[in-house]
């Protein structure tokens, strides 16, 4: 083996980010890192490539134990990474970039011409039409991409990790980039994948590893791999078990012309298909899909972070205008998006200032909410929703994930909203958190009539709230189920397919 | 014609133009002579907007080095009256001094990761309030050296005088374009104005840099002090206000993007030329107040800014039209 890792560990405060992986690369090997938000793979990458320092474990690099404690120094080990946003300075000319740390030089001045040699030499074989003397950033993402690779082996020629390279290049790029990916397998570099894209991986990876909740789930062979086994070892359900308990949700009728908000058409190129989305008060809708496949570009064209391209929103006063999260907000919505630390909280503000924040947007700065309203906001959801906190004045930074969560939830409830969509909501947190946010999903629901949306990769909590649950695929919806259908085994054959096709249940 | 060069040749193209205009009302102006003032007048500028153009291509700022000016006057002209020292020895130990003090603003930077224009805000208090310290009141420089210093210049065809305080500053501008466009070093001044987080990853060594660079334009303050007092034989703490911000516009004047990564010192000289010429149009017109000065240099700003705008929603039109 090129590189072992021997029950690698790794903690953050709170959480076991990874627990003991293990994974093996082979010279000549195309080895793609799967699993969704979370499941630890950049974190693996990042104490790999020395950017963290682990808790535990092992790492061996062509049999001798290696312990590299930042990227360049890894770099001189052998071990080069290209992320997904280019690490390269577009303002530089190619040649620059390519040479960088190691130009020619001759009396303490660059030599322009054996500088430009020497990038011209490191480019040959990836099959670029460059000219290594203009900007870098005047070229593709994807030309870019494969310079950042022609660097990185230069500098480390034997293990290449590439995080997410294709997530934001074309088919016909792709293909290029795939084909740079070959060559240097052939050449006996390890190259470690990194993707959401199943075609992807299945087309360049000779081998899986997948990764769930910071465990290593299983390494196989793509070639014998079937992609359903792929995708519930990614999701982490076995099928048998499940259709019991899909069997036991209520069925309820849906019926279209109690449906409060719907959506015609609303769709955002590049992001998500147009596609159609009738929301009933009272009812959970569940979004099923694979990061990357557009359940959060749902998410975020119906709440205008991406305001949509075509189609129309109407409720029953008349048609809303989603074209920005200010006027999603003024329309009723609500949305607690998927990553809180960066998006949702604001970490140095109490909770009782993050409760109260979206309230007094709506009501404009010159309308302050009075003091006293807001500390019976902050004490009414710190109760109802069991927010573990010492005080309503202490800062959101310090509580748990799950606490936080719960206290983006309270800002959004506290809004009364009447469409709320959840994008993750018990992504980190604990298993009693867990419950609790679902209780009270249902709760807001049932009681106050709000309609949610909720997104998640957790079948069973899709199973479990969703009253119906629409499965997304390739940037485009492709599945419905509804009452008794709502089944874990279902919702992943339409997760699955095209391969593992199951036209029955496509009756979206 | 990529985005790098054009707001360079928009430079150019603008500064022929201007010169176009005021010959064509005063045919006087296009002698040697005109020329060579030009150099003189503004070599003081045009030697500190060198330092200030590789700190601006690293995406920093220094706002100090009118109060080093003004020091570094005030320095000499103490050292000379009071010590006897020789005045190449007195230019060796300012220089010694600004580089020292360059250096420190830039350990700070670094070390505190504090933001550039905090840290030189204070750089700049400080080194107006060490002028002080050393006098308050305005010391005139009597010393043969000078003489000889300010005399200096090599007579070119048409009577014009290339003085030695001007070839000092196209020399200054020769190592800057050298420094910037033609060593490790200066890569790695684009590198951090293209972003710190990547040069680090690519490899800079940010705190070395970081330092190096203020070094140098507390080194290139300090020069454009002696010329400064070689142009003028004295000195005054309050000298040079604003220098600073003259120094900024020259270099933005100059192609060079305020927040870094890309420029040409040699665009930086063009910009100094420019604003120089519209100084010397408002002396030969005579009527003219000498705001004008002012009002052209802020209109030709604002232009450069709205290009450099414009030519970056271009980029990324094209851009995205490509993908």
């Amino acid at each position: 083996m090129l590189l072992t890792i021997r029950s690698l560990t790794k903690t953050f405060p709170g959480t076991l980010a990874l627990d003991a992986v293990d994974f093996d690369l082979a010279a000549g090997e195309a080895h793609a890192l799967l699993g969704e938000n979370g499941a630890g793979k950049s974190t693996l990458i990042k104490c790999l490539t020395g950017a963290y320092a682990r808790d535990s474990g092992n790492l061996h690099l062509d049999g001798a134990p290696i312990s590299p404690a930042s990227t360049l120094e890894a770099q001189e080990l052998g071990i080069g990474t290209v992320y997904q946003e280019v690490n390269l300075l577009p303002n530089l000319t190619v040649a620059e970039n390519l040479t960088f740390g190691r130009q020619p030089v001759r009396f303490g001045m660059i030599g322009q011409r054996a500088m430009r040699r020497q990038a011209e030499e490191l480019l040959s074989g990836y099959g670029l039409d460059v000219d290594v003397r203009r900007d870098l950033g005047s070229y593709s993402v994807a030309v870019q991409q494969i310079v950042a690779i022609a660097r990185a082996v230069a500098l480390s020629g034997k293990v290449l990790i590439l995080d997410e390279p294709t997530a934001s290049l074309d088919a016909r790029e792709t293909e290029m980039l795939f084909d740079v990916m070959r060559k240097l397998r052939d050449r006996g570099l390890g190259v470690v994948f990194i993707s959401h894209f199943l075609d992807q991986v299945y087309e360049i990876a000779d081998r899986v590893t997948v990764l769930r909740n910071g465990k290593r789930i299983v390494t196989e062979e793509t070639a014998g791999l079937d992609r359903l086994r792929l995708i519930e070892h990614m999701l982490g359900r076995e099928l048998e078990a499940q259709t019991a308990e899909g069997a036991q949700q209520p069925a309820e009728p849906a019926d279209p012309s109690a449906r409060e908000l719907h959506f015609e058409g609303i769709g955002r190129r590049g992001k998500i298909e147009p596609f159609d989305l009738s929301v009933g008060r009272g009812e959970v809708v569940g979004l099923a899909g694979l990061l990357g496949s557009g359940r959060t570009e749902t998410a975020e064209v119906l709440f205008g972070v991406h305001p949509a391209q075509v189609g129309t929103a109407r409720a029953p006063e008349g048609a809303l205008d989603l074209s920005s999260p200010r006027a999603a907000i003024a329309a009723g919505f609500g949305f607690a998006p998927e990553d809180r630390k960066t998006d949702g909280i604001v970490a140095d503000l109490s909770v009782r200032e993050n409760i109260a924040l979206a309230l007094q947007a709506r009501r404009g700065w010159s309308r302050p909410l009075p003091r006293a309203e807001q500390n019976r906001l902050a004490d009414e959801y710190i109760r109802r929703l069991d927010i573990r906190t010492s005080d309503a004045e202490k800062a959101v930074g310090d509580l748990s994930g799950g606490n936080q969560q719960k206290v983006v939830l309270a800002r959004w409830l506290a809004m009364n909203p009447r469409f709320l969509i959840l994008d993750e909501p018990t992504r980190g947190i604990d298993v009693g958190a867990h419950a609790e946010i679902l209780r009270l999903i249902e709760e807001v629901t049932r009681r106050d009539g709000m309609s949610v949306l909720v997104i998640s990769s957790e079948l069973e909590e899709l199973v479990a709230v969703a009253d119906r649950v629409i499965v997304v695929r390739d940037r485009s919806h492709v599945a419905e189920f509804t009452g008794a259908d709502i089944a874990p085994d279902r919702i992943m054959r339409a997760i699955a397919a095209p391969d593992v096709a199951a036209p029955d249940e496509e009756a979206a | 014609m990529s985005a790098r060069t054009l707001p360079l040749i928009a430079t150019i193209v603008i500064f022929l133009l201007a010169y176009l205009v005021c010959y064509l009302q005063f045919p006087a102006m296009l002698s040697t002579r005109v020329i060579g003032n030009l150099l003189t007048d503004n070599a003081y500028l045009g030697i500190v907007a060198v330092g200030m153009t590789i700190v601006i291509l690293s995406g920093g700022i220094d706002l100090s080095v009118g109060s080093v000016i003004a020091f570094a006057g005030v320095f000499i002209a103490v050292m000379l009256r009071d010590t006897g020292l020789h005045p190449v020895a007195v230019f060796a130990a300012l220089l010694a001094i600004t580089t020292a003090f360059g250096a420190a603003m830039g350990g700070l930077i670094h070390v505190l990761a504090m933001p550039p224009f905090i840290v030189t805000l204070a750089g700049m208090f400080l080194a107006r309030g060490a002028g002080y310290m050393l006098s308050v009141d305005s010391v005139p420089i009597d010393e043969p050296f000078y003489d000889f210093l300010k005399d200096a210049y090599y007579l070119m065809p048409g009577k014009g005088r290339l003085t030695l305080i001007g070839i000092v500053m196209l020399l200054s501008v020769a190592a800057g374009m050298v420094i910037a466009h033609r060593t490790r070093f200066g890569t790695s001044v684009f590198a951090l104005g293209g972003g710190v987080q990547t040069a680090r990853l690519m490899g800079v060594n940010v705190g070395r840099t970081t330092v190096l660079i203020y070094a140098f334009s507390g080194f290139m303050a300090g020069l454009s002090g002696i010329v400064f007092s070689i142009y003028t034989a004295s000195s005054y703490p309050l000298a040079m206000v604003g220098t600073e911000l003259n120094a900024i516009a020259a270099v933005v004047i100059g192609g060079t993007i305020l927040t870094g990564g890309a420029g040409y010192v040699f665009g930086t000289l063009i910009g100094v030329l420019t604003m120089g010429l519209i100084q010397t149009y408002i002396v030969f017109d005579g009527s003219l107040s000498s705001w004008w000065t002012k009002i052209v240099i802020g209109m030709l700003l604002l232009l450069f800014i709205l290009l450099q705008k414009g030519l970056l929603r271009l980029d990324i039109r094209r851009r995205a039209g490509a993908a």
